[in-house]
């Protein structure tokens, strides 16, 4: 069996700046699969070059076996993959159910109804505020609608960027709740980068340590957490929220 | 007490100012120029400064609050008139050439030809959110198009107003393809750029535009087919319904088109607004990163904007251009392409009736207080209102910029700001343009 992600000496540039040096990871079908690394160390790059944006220098990208390192972005996109990108990036002049909709044209749907109540299912609160403006919600809203609105597409892989950043640890179990109880209700696989280490590594089945650039391990979740250079690096200093 | 010494600095700076500027006159005599000093406007001018810095600064002395909810109401007492004021606007813009007033007809033409165009800006910066500072190109690609196309082939004006969009749109595309890349302050950059190469290529390609000459005796449109010629023939629209042939029948059958020209921008921008189309357009100008990361073709969704905003830039140029009979690269110049993004910006970007309200008064405005002035100046018998509604047109650009400044104080997010969601399940709930963070937030 192919697996539904995998990238094969991938290498990425800005300029002159090298920022993926042969990357190669696998992400199965089902699976959650967690990239973990020091601020700078690639995660985001390897998250946006799987999308074509940075596009590869080097090395292979295929999705469900197929070569997608040359495809443009709104085709990798339209191919089941969707991006919660670093830093929530939804658009702050409009409004909630704008913001879901917008994730829901490229794929096409026509089904909108049901695929916003399965946001709102996941999300009750964007239900609340569907005619607020994006740019007025909470972080942790702004992040759950970050969430949703790469959901409205039903991606079959979802990638997401460090979806806790700036959150209170309550709203991180939530969301992190939320990825666990999609993984395992509609199969939804899901490649995660985090800085929270330890709740990652525990939510996910495999794990990837990022080190400038270059993958340095790799495992199950549990292996890694048991690693003592992985805990002097990641986990000291209160990662155990 | 500052307040006093701020009001004195400002008078003492108008003084500097307008001391020269308004204060000093050249009379031409058959003895030569002579200087005529104008000590009482000079005085007017500076005591209004005066009073007004004054009034401005124990106004905002108020308790800080206070204004912020003067503010917030005012916001919404606009949004709530705003369900008023575009059927009265319509129907007084319908009823206008009943008033007979060739005059009012031809200043209503005029506005109507700009609101026009600021809708079609409207989709490019307002919606899109691409800055763009050479909308005149389109206006004037319009304009030729019709114009080259009516004289040298002897077609019609409704054949040629779809013609002339779409080469105007195709100009669209053209400047959009190299920009794809820019933002902001650099994309604004090469559209004035583009703005003043195709008025330089008009003037210079002489044997196709006939340069700086222009081009004249362009044709007038027809109704379905009647001509309005003043020799009441068959065939004519005075001859066929039996009228004295009159020039204001053409003048208000234009007018009757540029009204139809804007409600069809107005209805296709609003159209657009609550399709996909539409919707991404705004959310490329709230975030392109995030826009690619949900599959949206940047490129093609770009090049729409630029496409579609162009086109309607081009049929206006095409009902300038039969408007006026004669057209010439003047017409087209930077200042045009700043007045109609003036509208937009001063119309609160992506509002549809701030940019009428907008147009009306930067364009209208002027005319209208040019009009009260001498009427003034004719009830008092006074010498020094006629005197200054004369001279109004000198200080066109700098009533213009005062009136920027003074906007953009204000009311700093436009006339109508607070910009209704395009879809919403619930009643839509305004959000005070206050609340809403500048720029992504
Ligand atoms: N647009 C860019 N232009 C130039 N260099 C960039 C750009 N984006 C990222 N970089 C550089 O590439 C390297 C990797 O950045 P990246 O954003 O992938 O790190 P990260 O692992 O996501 O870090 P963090 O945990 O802080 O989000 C960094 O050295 C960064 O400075
Ligand atoms: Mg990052």
């Amino acid at each position: 069996m192919t697996a539904l992600l995998s990238l094969s000496g991938v290498t990425a540039f800005y300029g002159a700046i090298q920022a993926l040096r042969g990357i190669d990871l696998t992400v199965e079908q089902g699976e959650i699969v967690t990239l973990i690394g020091a601020n700078g160390a690639g995660k985001s790059t390897l998250m946006m070059t799987i999308c074509g944006n940075p596009r590869a220098r080097t090395g292979e990208i295929l999705h469900q076996g197929q070569d997608i390192t040359q495809f443009p972005t709104y085709q990798i996109m339209r191919r089941g993959i969707a991006q919660a990108p670093e830093g929530r990036r939804i658009f702050g002049r409009m409004t909630v159910r704008e913001n879901l909709l917008m994730g829901a044209e490229v794929a096409g749907r026509t089904d909108i109804d049901a695929l916003l109540h399965q946001v709102f299912a996941l999300f009750p609160r964007l239900q609340e505020r569907l005619s607020q403006r994006g740019g007025t919600l909470s972080g942790g809203e702004q992040q759950m609608l970050a969430i949703g609105r790469a959901l409205m597409s039903r991606p079959t892989l979802l990638l997401l960027d460090e979806p806790s950043l700036g959150l209170a640890p309550l709203v991180v179990r939530q969301i992190f709740g939320a990825i666990r109880e999609l993984n395992r209700t509609t199969g939804l696989t899901v490649l995660l980068v985090e800085q929270n280490a330890y709740q990652a590594l525990r939510l996910a089945n495999r794990g990837y340590v990022l080190v400038n650039g270059s993958i340095t391990m790799a495992g199950t979740g549990a292996e890694l957490l048991a690693r003592p250079e992985i805990r002097a690096a990641y986990l000291e200093g209160g990662g155990h929220a | 007490m500052t307040a006093l010494r701020d009001a004195f600095l400002s008078a003492a700076v108008a003084l500097g100012l307008f001391g020269p500027m308004v204060g000093l006159v050249t009379v031409s005599s058959d003895h030569g120029l002579f200087l005529r000093a104008r000590p009482v406007a000079v005085a007017v001018i500076v005591g209004l400064v005066f009073f007004g810095r004054l009034g401005m600064l124990t106004w905002r002395g108020r308790n800080r609050a206070e204004a912020t909810r003067a503010n917030r109401a005012f916001a919404e007492r606009i949004t709530r008139a705003g369900k008023y004021v575009t059927p009265v606007l319509l129907l007084a813009a319908l009823a206008l050439p009943f008033s007979g007033s060739r005059y009012y007809v031809d200043l209503g033409t005029l506005v109507l030809t700009y609101i026009m165009l600021g809708w079609g800006l409207n989709i490019v910066v307002g919606l899109a959110g691409l800055l763009d500072l050479g909308y005149v190109a389109f206006y004037a690609v319009g304009a030729y198009s019709y114009a080259l196309l009516a004289t040298t082939y002897d077609l019609g004006f409704w054949t040629c107003l779809p013609l002339a969009g779409i080469l105007a749109g195709c100009a669209g595309v053209t400047l959009g393809f190299p920009v794809l890349r820019l933002r902001g302050d650099y994309l604004a950059i090469v559209t004035l750029g583009f703005g003043e190469i195709i008025r330089i290529v008009l003037n210079n390609w002489v044997s196709l535009t006939n340069g700086p000459n222009g081009i004249t005796g362009i044709p007038r449109p027809t109704l379905f087919g009647l001509r309005f010629s003043m020799d009441g023939g068959d065939g004519t629209f005075a001859g066929f319904f039996n009228l004295e042939p009159a020039t204001i029948q053409r003048v208000i059958f234009l007018y009757y088109v540029i009204f139809g020209l804007a409600l069809l921008t107005n209805w296709v921008s609003l159209r657009l607004r609550r399709m996909p189309l539409g919707r991404a357009w705004e959310a490329l100008r709230e975030d392109e990163v995030a826009c690619r990361s949900l599959g949206i073709n940047v490129r093609n969704t770009k090049l729409t904007a630029f496409g579609i905003g162009a086109m309607f830039g081009g049929f206006a140029g095409a009902f300038f251009a039969t408007r006026q009979a004669f057209i010439s690269p003047e017409s087209f110049t930077f200042i045009e392409s700043a007045t109609v993004l003036a509208i937009v910006v001063l119309g609160g970007l992506g509002s549809q009736l701030g940019v009428a309200l907008a147009a009306i008064v930067m364009v209208g405005g002027l005319e209208a207080l040019r009009d009260f002035l001498s009427f003034l100046g004719d009830q008092m018998g006074s010498e020094l209102f006629s005197g200054i509604a004369s001279e109004l047109p000198l200080y066109r650009m700098l009533i213009f910029g005062l009136a920027l400044v003074v906007m953009m104080v204000l009311r700093p997010r436009g006339l109508v700001s607070g910009r209704t969601p395009g879809v919403s399940m619930t009643a839509p709930k305004e959000i005070d343009a206050e609340l809403v963070a500048q720029g992504r937030s």
